[in-house]
């Protein structure tokens, strides 16, 4: 009997600390945070066709085949009904979104005063760290159908101080000549890039986006990202399924800035994937894509700007010149292997030695430089334990192939993150979401200023610098 | 002693596991559905709908469209959409094509966008909600013969056929769903429903070609007022009322191309050519 009593004393106390321990550690990541960027999606789709957000998402905002499919038919499930017409006439497809948080961010090899607020005192590395409660930016977003076949999406998205820009925003003809592989989009949207970057996991300051997506080598005037939204026109085109799609988008070569703001240059955008379905083991989706691009090296300058004082230099918006080359070209993958779900994610860049030195092409270049090359990629895992709770994790590594000064040490600019965490979603239906998002993000930068976190600089060229990141927050979605 | 009893109970376990498994199995060409996975899929895709219970009372049910039917209650075992005679439980393939297509004019879209296994799995599940699936067996298919020409004479008969069975009272004398009837008809739990508007678009609940339409009137679409005529129609008439329905279709455009085509040339009245079958459209989206 008494060991009895023990036994359960002992389970009671085992539980009590399991309870105790489970506290702690959801008070400690109920402490963690950091800031979101624009990410997608669509409570007023769930609303509108009465489906559960995991209908379209895998977890949301990633989608899942039968969201990308409704995506790739205009938002419409081809009913018959999708146009507003059939709608109450009180519906409006709006969604907000916006994550309350506490983050940590911490980068170390850092230059910061010696002695703070003098100036003439010598700078030292240090670490900087700083945490507190923030917000996201919000998400404002309107998309649906605007007739049958004709589809729109607006998206105006703020930063955290409620500054807004257009993430997006187009008008879509589906469906053209009644076939589903002639789809024309016209605005500002996100590239057709099989591993979406504003439908991803991740929210922190480092994990919140993918490092190969915005890379530029050190020294180099590219502004390029293949996770920016980008303006011009794009043809895609899809199996009934989607299974099979393709697409391919002339750009205006300003990386989506409004307002011509660089040059008169073009760039394209080709994207081809196919899926098969394997079997039990699930959908396998693979595909490549090339981003072929010109960028600017002159601006066209004017010292008579009206308005201006006399003498000086203005650059003329829009009407810059020498423009030269660069490249991405790669393969995605989207495998599934039951709960299991893999991404994997390749990139070869290539820039210019003009634009990766810097040099404007009428001059002359500095002896020994070269067009720089690099590779990057990773892997990201999901384990979907059921539609509300998910558990992520990315490895990322960028390396330099060819650096564009001789003087550069072979490992400038390398990069290696890693990322983990977990969403759940405790509200999960046809009206709204709440996820409960927890992430840890690491980032390692050789010898540059970190591409993401708050890195101010870097101290000693030579070392690396490592940045992480800490989140938790409330992603709610109306 | 105790290692024979827990012996006995194993075997008796595994034995129960086997035919439980066994019934929970669906066999869609060489797919093998299995519930367990099923019911994974079911909580993700259609749990919103259908409900937890499968009896069509999810959370959004309540605010389906008006102008649809309710989600279907799994838990009764009827179907609309079947290659079966009414009264008959479907086919495995009849539920796998219903899912695949969806229902026209419905909430439920198509899931083609779902693996074929996915499908079957959701199908093994589905039918874990009705005992008819294990206490029944499906009746053999209706049978479909060849479809006959598609003439101005067939139509006419078609007509004909139309006004006979009264399918206006319902349908209404332009197929617009407008007949005297509409307003009163409900489903099998009591809920409106609202007759095929024939001038809506090319598509049916269960098919867009004419031998889907052909099935329909045949097996009727079980838990609505749409009965079974095969009992009142022979092949050739059920084909004339095809033919004519189809006219009513006013998005029909392969049938409209054919007619032109097909239509009589004024110095040559006397001689008016038979028309040939319509060909199955191609699937626009």
């Amino acid at each position: 009997m008494s060991f009895a009593v023990q036994k359960y004393r002992g389970l009671a106390k085992a539980i009590g600390a399991c309870v105790l321990c489970g506290l702690a550690a959801l008070g400690f990541y109920a402490f963690l945070g950091i800031t979101a960027q624009p990410t997608n999606a669509i409570p007023a789709f769930a609303r509108k066709y009465g489906l559960p957000c995991s209908a379209c998402h895998t977890a949301w905002p990633e989608l899942n085949s039968f969201g990308q499919t409704f995506r790739d038919n205009g938002y419409q499930l081809n009913n018959d009904h999708d146009s507003p017409i059939y709608q109450q006439p009180s519906y409006f497809p709006i969604t907000f979104r916006i994550t309350p948080q506490w983050h940590r961010e911490s980068t170390n090899n850092q230059p910061i005063d010696s002695i703070p607020g003098d100036a003439s005192s010598a700078l030292k590395q240090g670490t900087i760290t700083s945490h507190g409660f923030d917000l996201s930016g919000l998400d404002i977003w309107t998309a649906g159908t605007l007739f049958k076949n004709i589809s729109f999406s607006l998206l105006p998205s703020s930063n955290p101080s409620a500054g807004f820009h257009f993430e997006n925003a187009y008008v879509r003809f589906d469906n053209l000549l009644n076939s589903r592989w002639l789809n024309l989009k016209v605005g500002k949207f996100e590239l057709d890039n099989l591993i979406s970057e504003k439908r991803f996991l991740f929210l922190s300051a480092n994990g919140g986006l993918y490092q190969s997506y915005h890379f530029v080598p050190v020294g180099d005037t590219n502004t390029f990202g293949l996770g920016n939204n980008a303006l011009g026109a794009e043809l895609m085109g899809h199996s009934a399924n989607s299974y099979t799609r393709y697409s391919v988008a002339l750009l205006s070569g300003n990386d989506g800035g409004v307002g011509l703001p660089t040059s008169r240059s073009y760039d394209t955008y080709v994207t081809f994937s196919q899926a098969f379905a394997v079997g039990k083991i699930g959908l396998q989706r693979f595909g490549g894509y090339a981003y072929l691009g010109m960028r600017p090296t002159i601006p066209l300058t004017s010292t008579a700007v009206v308005g201006t004082a006399p003498g000086t230099t203005s650059v003329i918006p829009g009407a810059a010149y020498g423009n030269k080359s660069f490249y991405r070209v790669g393969f995605a993958g989207d495998m599934n292997v039951g709960k299991f779900e893999f991404l994997p994610f390749y990139m070869h860049g290539y820039d210019s030695v003009f634009l990766g030195t810097g040099t404007p092409a009428n001059q002359a270049l500095p002896a020994g430089a070269m067009a720089p090359t690099w590779n990057g990629g990773f892997v990201e895992t999901h384990y979907h334990v059921n539609p509300q709770f998910v558990l992520v994790q990315r490895d990322e590594v960028i390396r330099m192939s060819r650096q564009a000064l001789p003087g550069n040490a072979p490992n400038l600019g390398n990069i290696d993150a890693y990322s983990v965490g977990y969403r759940w979603y405790p509200i999960m239906f046809s009206r709204a979401g709440l996820a409960f998002h927890n992430e840890y993000s690491l980032t390692r930068t050789q010898g540059n200023t970190p591409l993401s976190g708050t890195g101010i600089g870097v101290f000693d060229p030579t070392a690396a610098v490592w940045s992480n990141s800490v989140l938790a927050g409330f992603d709610l979605d109306f | 002693m105790r290692l024979k009893n827990c012996i006995i109970v194993g075997a008796a376990s595994l034995a129960f596991g086997a035919t439980a498994t066994f019934a929970q199995q669906s066999h869609i060409g060489t797919l093998e559905g299995r519930a367990a996975k099923g019911k994974v899929l079911y909580a993700r895709y259609c749990i919103g709908c259908h409900g937890v219970r499968g009896d069509g009372e999810g959370e959004n049910a309540p605010y389906v469209n008006p102008t649809y039917p309710k989600p279907r209650d799994f838990t009764m075992g009827l179907f609309k959409c079947r290659s079966t005679p009414s009264g008959s439980i479907p086919l495995e393939s009849d539920l796998f094509n219903t899912i695949s297509r969806g229902v026209h004019g419905t909430a439920m879209p198509s899931w083609l966008p779902l693996t074929p296994q996915d499908r079957a799995d959701l199908i093994a599940y589905v039918m874990t909600f009705s005992s008819r699936f294990k206490e029944e067996k499906a009746d053999p298919p209706v049978q479909i013969p060849p479809e006959t020409p598609d003439t101005a004479e067939s139509i006419a008969r078609g007509k004909e056929t139309f006004e006979k069975l009264k399918c206006a009272e319902c349908h209404g004398p332009e197929g617009r769903g407008n007949g005297p009837s509409a307003p009163s008809l409900r489903d099998s739990k009591g809920n409106p429903i609202v007759p095929y508007d024939f001038t809506s678009g090319a598509r049916f609940k269960c098919g867009e070609t004419n031998e889907d339409l052909y099935r329909i009137f045949m097996t009727g679409l079980d838990g609505t007022p749409m009965p079974s005529y095969i009992d009142y129609l022979k092949p050739d008439q059920a084909w004339d009322l095809v033919h004519f329905l189809r006219t009513l279709q006013v998005n029909y455009k392969k049938r409209k191309t054919i007619q032109a085509k097909s239509a009589p040339s004024k110095k040559d009245q006397s001689t008016e050519p038979e028309l040939k079958p319509v060909a199955t459209p191609e699937p626009k989206n």
